[in-house]
């Protein structure tokens, strides 16, 4: 190569070589970008010789236009169903054939296609993940076929299970506007509706490189795979100002709002309280994540010891806070009754320790523990190189990678009042849904 | 995070289970020893975390129970960690919480285990609870009452999911009196029998070192573990007075002639369909090839014929899959399928197709190719993290399958030929007395 070939080389691929991080967090990341906007980050790990890819697409439930809830789950289905190169499910046969193992899960913020292989044979995900992000075949037939079976998986997930029903239901009750009142799944009616149409609009639109990164982990070499992905996804043209993004805002709530779900199966009754909350990385989010473990982070934490050890009315608790969204969710706690527990009681019980930790800050102790908690948690991702790059990409969807450095920080930084103070902001009763799950067998 | 963390445990678990089995022998060094209390030892090295996991696995299961107090076994495991002689429930949960730190007992079928996960700094405190929670359990009367009435409260709320009544169903059928016909868990009867003194019967007859195999994974070097040995574990002593350990009972294979299907009605909108009958032990010479067989027929995700014609060609389930509980004793075969209600009949018909289809006219040369590409290809990832490894060496152990397994895993299954395939589906594959338990809306089901 000539001088201006190579210059021409480093110019068309942005090389940034991250050191390693001064915390456990994370080893080593080499981040590149391709001239069309895909981005690709490796993270080194020669432990044993297998490796990870995961290709991420910006789409998820965030993204669907109204009647159309689902939209990006089904066709992360149809993604199997094959190109004009590659048949239907021929992409899972080949890559077992290998002695892998692919598959995909769609949320509300993305969705991530990954193959974990023998590291010698990566290039085989190189080469069926650049085919269908543009050759996807959407065949009427295949359609038909898979919308019922993603119809079974939502009976399987929710219509037949009554915890996340309740989830379900109180998600849509608690935000009016913002996308993320829908299930990532879709209601049945809309999946019903769904045609190919809107299939191949949905896929035009987000299945491009600049609408995607790629992150391979374990025993690979950037310098003899990045050739090959530039070869394969260079070629392929970004979607550039067709990418639409859907700006909603939700309203500040200003009272409670209660949804009751009568269950013809549920056994026993449960209470699921949600509350609006800002998103990583607003300045609350990190005290949002200490409180959560403080409240419900195993045996020893402040619920679990209340409701189900000591006055032994709750089967299980939990409280559950996810900031790494792309817009602002929701702060959740819930809980199932013990058998003959009114779930007026354990619903008391709940308020009654929110109220706790409003009105006076948890010991340093307990947040130190909540935050040992987060950095061991870090460490131990690490044995698996997969759970590594989902972490990554996990910032990396709302912003960048290295926000996890940010996260940790501000982790560390947490004080008890801080963690007093926003229970006390956001855990009211005016930001408050309410769910309860009432089966029918006993009666209300 | 944290919790994201252990949800992702979870679910990478989930998918091991579905599509486990897989390349080239990759050895992994490690170190076997019987220390002076009879205690198996096996140590891994893994310098490059600071993370230490180790799994006690005791042959402690419900094959050793009282049947009529069934749940003995579970019981024991989980109340190890609600109290010492030394330390309260609440402390234990305390100090290993505060490290971020994890101890967890489980029990299946065959055995139980005790795990610990630590971060180095912290090896000695892991360890010191660790050692104490089996060596010391206080079985309080206190703490036995609390863990029974929230067992209870938990077999309750199961009740909810039609694929645990199917599966408790079939067993029951298979297996009757035998312990691998019942949840380890027991029933809301049979945990109201035990008493605390039934509990330190099963806990002296079962949890002793020589009884016991221990696999250390991590950052720990051979003279820092003996250190920790001999402060922690030397000390363990099997219990002067030990129970006679009770024999288990083999099963009877049930003879039908011609599947029988049992409908357990539920207002659920799919029905939760399970057909099953006996399988074979671990130890069973015909282990390699009923895999293999399995892979082709149902055992092999997407690449399954099951997955193909079920889900793929005709859209009726988004997931069927087949598997052989390859237990101590002969375990069972079960497909697991679920469907719309008003689709049951069409999936047990055309499953019961497959069935046949693969006892009359066997196996291709590609299907055979690709299965056996796949489990030895894949094979490197049952070992592939620290979690993995210890959990895995400890099953090698405990079904004796020799400290070259590793190395020949591709050998076992590079042997099997097309006739072994048509064997096994032809041994092990019958229609004729499967058991088929539908749990399902009965006036939508056309059964």
């Amino acid at each position: 190569m000539n001088k201006t070939g190579m210059v021409h080389a480093i110019r068309r691929i942005l090389l940034i070589l991250v050191l390693i991080i001064p915390s456990y967090a994370f080893a080593g990341v080499q981040e590149f970008m391709l001239e069309n906007g895909l981005k690709v980050i490796f993270i080194e790990d020669h432990k044993i010789p297998i490796a990870n890819f995961q290709i991420w697409y910006k789409v998820g439930g965030i993204d669907e236009p109204a009647g159309k809830s689902g939209i990006s789950h089904f066709l992360e289905h149809m993604m199997f169903k094959g190109t004009p190169n590659y048949g239907s499910k021929v992409f899972s046969n080949m890559i077992q054939k290998k002695g892998g193992m692919d598959n995909a899960f769609t949320t509300m913020d993305y969705t991530m296609y990954f193959q974990k292989l023998p590291s010698s044979e990566i290039q085989l995900s190189i080469d069926l993940e650049s085919d269908r992000m543009k050759n996807l075949l959407l065949n009427q037939a295949d359609l038909d076929a898979e919308r019922s079976v993603v119809m079974e998986e939502r009976r399987m997930r929710y219509e037949d299970d009554p915890k996340n029903i309740l989830r379900e239901e109180v998600a849509a009750a608690a935000i009016k506007v913002q996308a993320y009142r829908k299930p990532v799944i879709g209601w049945m009616e809309e999946i019903a509706a769904i045609t190919r149409a809107d299939m191949a609009e949905h896929y035009g639109i987000y299945y491009s490189p600049d609408n995607a990164f790629i992150i391979i982990s374990g025993d690979v070499n950037p310098a003899e795979l990045m050739p090959v992905i530039r070869k394969k996804f260079g070629v392929i043209p970004p979607a550039g100002a067709k990418i639409k993004r859907l700006k909603t805002v939700e309203p500040p709530q200003r009272g409670e709002r209660i949804v009751y779900r009568d269950s013809e199966t549920a056994e026993v009754p449960s209470i699921v309280i949600a509350y609006h909350v800002p998103r990583f990385p607003d300045k609350d989010s990190n005290a949002l994540d200490i409180l959560s473990s403080i409240l419900s982070g195993g045996k020893s934490s402040r619920l679990y010891k209340r409701l189900v050890y000591e006055k032994r009315i709750a089967l299980s608790v939990n409280a559950d806070y996810e900031g790494i969204n792309r817009d602002p969710y929701l702060f959740s706690v819930e809980a199932t009754a013990a058998p003959g527990k009114d779930i007026k009681d354990v619903e008391k019980e709940l308020l009654d320790e929110i109220a706790a930790i409003s009105a006076q800050p948890p010991t340093k102790e307990e947040v130190q523990k909540a935050k040992n908690q987060v950095e061991s948690g870090f460490v131990f991702a690490r044995d698996s190189s997969f759970a590594e790059a989902l972490y990554t990409g996990m910032f990396e969807i709302i912003g960048g990678w290295k926000l996890r450095d940010l996260y940790l920080e501000g982790i560390r930084k947490v004080t008890p009042e801080e963690v007093s103070d926003v229970a006390r902001r956001y855990l009211t009763r005016e930001n408050r849904t309410t769910g309860y799950l009432v089966p029918k067998k006993a009666g209300k | 995070m944290y919790k994201k963390i252990t949800i992702m445990t979870l679910f990478m678990l989930s998918l091991a289970l579905v599509l486990s089995m897989p390349f080239a022998a990759h050895a992994l060094d490690f170190k076997k020893e019987r220390l002076a209390n009879g205690l198996t030892l096996i140590h891994v090295e893994r310098h490059e975390l600071p993370i230490v996991m180790a799994t006690l696995l005791i042959k402690a299961s419900p094959l050793q129970e009282d049947g009529t107090k069934a749940g003995t076994a579970y019981l024991t495991a989980k109340m190890l960690s609600e109290g010492t002689a030394k330390r309260k429930s609440a402390d234990i949960s305390e100090q290993i919480e505060f490290m971020g730190a994890s101890l967890d007992t489980s029990v299946n079928d065959d055995y139980t285990t005790v795990s610990l996960a630590v971060l180095k700094k912290d090896v000695e405190t892991g360890f010191d609870l660790f050692s104490d929670i089996v060596l010391h359990p206080a079985f309080s009367m206190e703490e036995l009452t609390r863990r029974k009435t929230l067992l209870a409260g938990s077999l309750k709320k199961r009740q909810e999911e039609p694929s645990f009544i199917a599966g408790r169903e079939l067993i029951k059928n298979l297996f009757g009196d035998f312990s691998y016909g019942r949840a380890v868990e027991g029933s809301i009867e049979s945990i109201e029998k035990i008493s605390r003194l039934d509990i330190i019967n099963f806990y002296d007859a079962n949890y002793r070192p020589d009884n016991a195999i221990l696999v250390v994974v991590g950052d720990l070097g051979k003279d820092e573990l003996a250190q920790l040995m001999t402060r922690f574990f030397s000390p363990w002593q099997a219990a002067k007075k030990q129970t006679v350990q009770q024999k288990p009972v083999q099963a009877k294979l049930t003879a039908y002639n011609q599947p029988r299907i049992e409908v357990i009605d539920k207002d659920v909108s799919q029905a939760n369909i399970v057909m099953g009958r006996m399988g074979i032990s671990r130890d069973n010479p015909d282990y390699y090839a009923v895999q293999v067989m399995n892979y082709i027929f149902g055992g092999g995700g997407f690449a399954s014929r099951l997955m193909k014609t079920v889900r793929d060609e005709m859209g009726l389930t988004y997931s069927i899959n087949s598997f052989f509980a390859s237990t101590l004793y002969p375990g069972r075969f079960e497909i697991d399928v679920q469907t719309k209600n008003e689709s049951a009949d069409l999936v047990i018909k055309e499953t019961l197709k497959q069935v046949r289809k693969m006892r009359t006219d066997g196996v291709t040369d590609g299907e055979l190719a690709d299965a056996k590409d796949y489990m030895i290809g894949s094979f490197l990832r049952r070992i592939e993290t620290s979690k993995k490894i210890v959990d895995f060496m400890a099953a090698v152990e405990f079904y004796k399958l020799g400290g070259d397994y590793i190395e020949r895993y591709r050998e076992y299954i590079s042997k099997v030929t097309k006739e072994d395939v048509s064997r096994m589906a032809k041994k092990y594959l019958s229609d004729e007395d499967l058991l088929i338990i539908v749990v399902g809306n009965k006036k939508k089901m056309k059964l």
